[in-house]
């Protein structure tokens, strides 16, 4: 069990019926989780959410979930039941959702949301279960964690709901966790202290990470490795310190269409998309070696 | 001379009741000239998407005066004439769309609401600007990612062809390349049509990229309000500031 990869899949497809017919979008990927920080960047609608929700059974039908493998510690997970799969959702394996506040319940306060979460995992009482979420939501540098465990979600701004996600889907320990672009609205300040609870979780207890996000310099700064999606598919498969080497024009292209501080432009370079990215030769090599989350 | 297009002075906005009231803007004074484009950055929770609502009018308890295009505004009345001149992008695309009106319902009502004709084509149109395209007119905000809905959203506030945008991290769901398209049409837009943005981000290369001047909040207050080319320097004086330069700036240095 020692070098199992903590989750491993092996062409994964995700499909939506709609008005043009079958959308395919996740397109056969393979891929597996380490005890690493594993980044996932691509374009919008490229299939990062998807990707993330399809572990943890989240396609709502009639959208579908193919895979010819899907195992968390090596046992499968693919499609399981709905009773099966909350034993293994927020405890185990828990996302942070791409839109905090939509999967935050509105009619409950923020305290009640997240100390119910806990319990459901945790045996603890209720006094402890208060005590641990006022903590968690100080580490993740809630300024006033009473007032805010008094809030409801539409009361608490948007950078707040993102942490308030980030501290409930941490409290319970889980194994993976699936960051869907947990801190696109929070300052640099807060968000580096976000980055290096997650960053200790994964040092200390050996967590798995796959963090979703757009941000390609803090992506090559924080993780460990990196997929770069494109149309459902992964083109290519990075070390993150070597994203600037990045070899599929695609991630060339993202790269060069930041903004810089330090050299102003009049206008930023845009992609050219090649529709032969579709369907192209993957740069990397593909993920299936004997190193469980390697390269 | 011309009013500022948005003037800004002494805003307090508060919520709740003592001993549970939270003020969240305290005393803010920003005053945004006709075709300028402003950014408001700082701390998360620090008070800038409440400045921005407030000024929408989607928020009664404030006080100070508020003036747009020179006319004052009154607690959370606006009227028809005020939405043709401001629109705003929300934080969260999610909740500003109707779960159960599509693409095509929310913007042509939008384009009706202002009385503008040609519906068909301006849609298309406004799905092409936004880099999503015409296939994606029938679709539902469930059937669509993060920033997809992102740029419906914008499209929308586009639709009306405002003066002033009121806009809160428009692009922060959105991928770079889709960003950077999103910046130029923006930059595009307010050359040709001399709009005024009011933008808030996290990110402060794109305040950079975006904005003539800045503030920064903290707490609820403006701490400071600087030219881009000082943000550029480095030149700011708050503490408070110079620490989120230097932060975004060891990220920065990989690209
Ligand atoms: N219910 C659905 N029906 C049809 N298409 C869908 C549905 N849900 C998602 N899609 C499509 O699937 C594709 C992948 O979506 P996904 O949410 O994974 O994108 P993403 O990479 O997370 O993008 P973003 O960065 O914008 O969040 C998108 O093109 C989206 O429009
Ligand atoms: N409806 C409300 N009721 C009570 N408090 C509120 C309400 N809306 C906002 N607040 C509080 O006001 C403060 C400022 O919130 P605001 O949304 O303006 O922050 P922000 O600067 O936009 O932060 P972020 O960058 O995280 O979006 C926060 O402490 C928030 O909890
Ligand atoms: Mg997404
Ligand atoms: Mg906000």
């Amino acid at each position: 069990m020692t070098d199992a990869p903590l989750l491993s899949v092996r062409n994964l497809r995700v499909t939506f019926p709609t008005r043009q017919g079958l959308f395919q979008a996740v397109r056969g990927i393979d891929f597996d989780l380490g005890r690493e920080r594993l980044g996932v960047v691509g374009e919008s609608g490229s299939g990062k959410s998807m990707t993330g929700r399809s572990v943890l059974g989240l396609i709502r039908p009639p959208g579908r979930v193919e895979a010819d493998r899907m195992e968390f510690q090596g046992q499968s997970i693919l499609n399981l039941s709905e009773r099966r799969m909350r034993k293994i959702r927020g405890q185990r394996i828990s996302m942070v959702m791409q839109d905090p506040k939509f999967s935050l319940n509105p009619v409950m306060t923020v305290g009640r949301q997240i100390t119910e979460a806990y319990r459901l995992h945790r045996r603890v009482s209720r006094a402890d279960a208060h005590a641990k979420a006022i903590e968690m939501l100080r580490a993740v540098q809630i300024r006033d964690p009473e007032r805010v465990m008094d809030s409801y979600p539409h009361e608490v701004s948007g950078g707040m709901g993102q942490r308030i996600m980030i501290a409930m889907m941490l409290a319970p320990d889980p194994e993976i966790l699936i960051a869907d672009e947990p801190t696109s609205a929070l300052d640099v300040s807060v968000r580096n202290e976000v980055l290096s609870i997650m960053d200790n979780l994964v040092r200390d207890r050996g967590m798995g990470l796959i963090f979703i996000s757009h941000d390609l310099n803090m992506v090559a700064q924080f993780c460990d490795r990196v997929l770069i999606m494109y149309a459902g598919r992964i083109v290519e498969t990075l070390p993150a310190r070597e994203l600037h080497k990045a070899r599929h024009p695609y991630t060339q292209g993202l790269l060069a269409s930041l903004p810089r501080l330090d050299a102003p432009q009049d206008r930023l370079p845009v992609l050219t998309r090649q529709d032969s990215w579709r369907d192209d030769d993957l740069i990397a090599p593909r993920a299936d070696t004997d190193l469980p989350g390697g390269l | 001379m011309t009013p500022p297009m948005l003037a800004i002075r002494d805003l307090n906005v508060w919520f709740g009741e003592p001993p549970d009231r939270v003020d969240a803007v305290k005393s803010a004074d920003i005053s945004v000239a006709q075709g300028e484009s402003f950014g408001l950055v700082g701390e998360s929770g620090s008070g800038k998407s409440t400045i921005l609502r407030a000024v929408a009018g989607l928020i009664d308890s404030w006080s100070g005066d508020l003036q747009v295009a020179g006319l004052k505004v009154r607690g959370a009345r606006r009227d028809r004439q005020f939405f043709k001149t401001v629109q705003m992008v929300f934080q969260d695309p999610y909740a500003s769309l109707h779960p159960r009106h599509s693409v095509d319902a929310v913007l042509s009502e939008t384009l009706h609401l202002q009385g503008i004709g040609n519906v068909d084509q301006r849609i298309n149109k406004l799905l092409d600007d936004v880099g999503l395209g015409r296939s994606f007119r029938f679709r539902y905000p469930h059937q669509l990612s993060g920033g997809q809905r992102q740029r419906v959203a914008i499209a929308r506030a586009l639709a009306a062809e405002p003066r002033l945008l009121l806009l809160d991290e428009p692009t922060s769901a959105l991928d770079v390349s889709v960003q950077a398209e999103i910046l130029n049409l923006l930059s595009d837009l307010r050359a040709e049509h001399d709009l005024t943005y009011l933008m808030v981000t996290h990110d402060l290369a794109v305040v950079g990229h975006m904005c003539d001047r800045i503030a920064v909040m903290q707490h609820g207050r403006l701490v400071e309000e600087l030219p881009v080319a000082d943000l550029r320097r480095g030149a700011a004086k708050a503490e408070y500031t110079r620490g989120l330069i230097e932060a975004s700036g060891s990220l920065g240095a990989t690209a």
